[in-house]
């Protein structure tokens, strides 16, 4: 999956996440296509693409491209929306990658937008089971989180682990997000409170998943032609799709992510490096099981291994591949079509050294992952400074 | 705000259910195992024989009692209330003629939220200020409607408290609190509420969080505060509206206020969410405690929403003028519903 033309990020911009009792869909996206804006040292920008799955379902609103073009003031420009369950925000940016790849245009904004916290619990739930199978889960009672339960309920059975064995995954997310000013939850969390933690479905508890919020992210892809005299700018060495079954039952092998490997190697080859060359990855880590089966897949660790690699800190700040490093899906918040796009922010924010004292050192290569469905469509990209 | 002539209360009488339903029993039906725990152990709940009017009267009785004032002296009635047995006909009228007060009186139903009884207060209040009636009473009472199966339905109770007010030198007795000041801030926020002809009421979940119970309640204490010229530190007590014993914590710490502060009014953990009567409960159990001299601060929560405050101060009456049933009583009297399906029976939620 090589593209045409090299493309590049020439600005980034967010939200931060949270409960935005007082900003809508219109608000949330024109903010963070502002920041982004601004950031490129734009004043405004042509094309727009918006990554959003849960506008009509929960907000009563399609058409959302248009709206956040309009809120944002852009004057007739080219704007369309991408659905891909919660991998939106990263469909959204492989769209206006490929844009600017095809020569179609020289710039064009990618914003992923979520806003969840204007329905009741229950209505968000059904929103969410949209990703999956109607015909063959979600319409049986079998709820988003649900699904995620039976994958882990298997790993736990297959590994002979423990629950608790996933403690590293949350408890670096939480360690990550309190020194990011845009995520959703600033405080640390310890092993004993994910022990203790509420559950939700068993065996998944609270503080195994990410939480409802709204937010949007913001990113502007540019041809080379386009970038700034002199900038050093983030280059899109890769940007990868793939797809799996949609239904968890007919998967080859339900705790191998299938789609995902297959998106991870396209990216690795595009961008001819591999797993070993990566300096950071932004999971897709809605759940603790979704984010060891990732790192399975993408080939951190062998089927089975990604626990014992997490217990010996091979995934936490400071480790061999370093995750969630601002918090990920988990601290940082999943507003679910937002996400995909808050990755590739924050892998760029890293790449280009302006991390703060979420810095991974001397990082040079980052991979991002969204997944949407339970691994039914899956898209990668590898950046590099 | 403060009325023209100086206003006290008078007296204050307090009524809650004997029946109590344990969370325990409400997840047993609705909740998967290992979900986190109810928010209070345990509820009150009306029995088959009890309603709003009944409870309005009996708490009024005991208010009366402790006022030492004539059926004939109470110029006004208000009952604060979002379950009144009619949609039309005031509870008032009815509670009003228990009582004996009828018919030289003005008697009506207020209607907001969980803070209809503050806002019965508020009326009571300017009425006596005004120098328009001697006494008022205003109640503020519930038997708090639910969801079947909702959250909210874990705190859902009934029970609620009765404040004669009056001129605070003229009645005989004299107050057993002063009101220094009053306030109230609304705004239209709907965050709980029920349709007309709707069985059960809806909610905004987390809505009912920060931009409702606390935007409001904060800005009415901090309003109030602010006016007077005081700080928490200078109330012994402050009562608030007590949807969860957790938003109370929050409350208090978010405006300067110590747990101890709280205590004595802080009536949740032992029988859910009155509603209507949540802060009157409160209020009444620190008056059941209070020291003459000591400074009550109160602020009410009603959805829709809005927040009434109140500075108050303990005379040296109120040591005499607390015999009859307290708070503190009517909280231990108290009987375990034989599960969800009695509670169901008695509340209504399944009929013949």
């Amino acid at each position: 999956m090589s593209l045409a033309r090299e493309v590049f990020i020439a600005g980034v911009g967010q939200v931060p996440v949270g409960e935005h009792w007082g900003l809508g869909l219109r608000d949330l996206g024109a903010r963070a296509l502002r920041a982004a804006l601004a950031d490129a040292g734009l004043g405004t920008i042509d094309a727009l693409c918006v990554g959003n799955m849960l506008g009509g379902s929960l907000n009563g609103q399609e058409n959302v491209a248009t709206l956040v073009a309009d809120a944002a003031g852009l004057r007739h420009a080219e704007a369309w929306k991408v659905e891909a369950a919660c991998a939106s925000g990263a469909a959204a940016v492989r769209s206006a990658v490929l844009a600017v790849a095809a020569g179609a245009h020289e710039r064009v904004a990618a914003v992923g937008l979520e806003k969840m916290t204007d329905g009741p619990p229950d209505v968000v739930a059904s929103g969410l089971a949209t990703a999956s199978d109607q015909d063959y889960e979600a319409s049986h009672g079998l709820s988003f989180v649900a699904l995620a339960a039976l994958l882990m309920r298997r790993y736990l059975h297959e590994t002979g682990k423990a629950r608790q064995d996933f403690a590293p995954f949350a408890l670096e997310a939480h360690r990550n997000a309190a020194t990011n000013e845009h995520a959703m939850f600033r405080e640390p969390i310890t092993a004993e409170q994910f022990a203790r933690s509420p559950l939700v479905a068993p065996p998944i508890a609270l503080l195994d998943a990410a939480p409802i919020c709204d937010g949007a992210a913001a990113v502007i892809v540019c041809s080379r032609e386009a970038l700034r005299p002199g900038e050093r700018a983030v280059r899109v060495a890769a940007s990868a799709a793939a797809t799996d079954t949609i239904d968890l039952a007919s998967r080859e092998d339900v705790l191998v992510l299938g789609g995902a490997a297959v998106s991870a190697r396209r990216a690795f080859e595009a961008a001819r490096c591999g797993p070993a060359d990566v300096d950071f990855f932004e999971a897709h880590d809605a759940f603790t099981i979704m984010t060891a089966l990732s790192v399975e897949a993408c080939g951190f660790a062998a089927r089975g291994r990604a626990l014992d690699l997490a217990a010996e800190g091979a995934f936490s700040r400071g480790g061999r591949w370093p995750l969630s490093t601002f918090g990920g899906l988990k601290a940082r918040g999943h507003p679910v079509g937002a996400s995909g796009a808050y990755q590739i922010v924050e892998a760029a924010l890293q790449l280009r050294g302006q991390a703060g004292p979420n810095q991974v050192p001397g990082a040079r290569r980052g991979l991002t992952q969204s997944i949407g469905g339970h691994g039914s469509v899956i898209v990668t990209h590898l950046l590099e400074a | 705000m403060k009325p023209v002539h100086p206003v006290g209360i008078l007296g204050f009488g307090a009524y809650v259910p004997r029946l109590r339903l344990a969370g325990a029993d409400i997840a047993a039906v609705w909740k998967t195992a290992g979900g986190a725990p109810p928010p209070v152990a345990e509820k009150a709940v009306a029995g088959a024989d009890e309603d709003v009017v009944t409870m309005s009267i009996e708490a009024s009785r005991t208010a009366l009692a402790r006022a030492r004032v004539g059926a004939g002296q109470v110029g006004a009635l208000w009952v604060g209330t979002a379950s009144k047995p009619y949609a039309i006909k005031p509870a008032a009228s009815m509670v009003a003629e228990a009582l004996g007060l009828t018919p030289r009186l003005v008697a009506a139903d207020v209607e907001f939220g969980c803070k209809s009884g503050s806002d019965a207060m508020q009326a009571a209040l300017a009425f006596v200020g005004s120098g328009m009636v001697e006494a008022a009473l205003a109640v503020g009472m519930d038997v708090a409607p639910s969801r079947p199966g909702d959250a909210l339905e874990y705190t859902a109770a009934a029970g609620g408290a009765a404040f004669v007010f009056g001129a605070a030198e003229r009645v005989e007795g004299g107050a057993v609190a002063l009101v220094e000041a009053s306030l109230s801030y609304v705004t239209d926020t709907p965050d709980f509420f029920r349709r007309d002809g709707a069985a059960h009421p809806r909610h905004g979940g987390r809505f009912g969080g920060e931009p409702a119970y606390f935007a409001h309640t904060l800005a009415a204490s901090r309003a109030l505060l602010e006016e007077l010229g005081a700080r928490p530190a200078d109330f012994a007590h402050a009562v608030f509206h007590q949807p969860f014993p957790k938003f109370v914590e929050k409350a208090g710490r978010d405006l300067g206020f110590t747990p101890a502060q709280l205590r004595a009014g802080l009536v949740a953990p032992r029988l859910g969410n009155a509603y209507a009567g949540s802060s009157l409960l409160g209020l009444a159990a620190v008056l059941d405690v209070a020291a003459p001299g000591e400074r009550i601060f109160l602020c009410s929560y009603g959805s829709g929403a809005g927040s009434d405050a109140f500075a108050l101060r303990a005379t040296g009456a109120l040591p005499e003028r607390r015999s009859g049933p307290t708070v503190a009583q009517y909280l231990d009297r108290a009987r375990r519903v034989a599960g969800y399906g009695e509670y169901l029976k008695l509340s209504g939620g399944v009929r013949r």
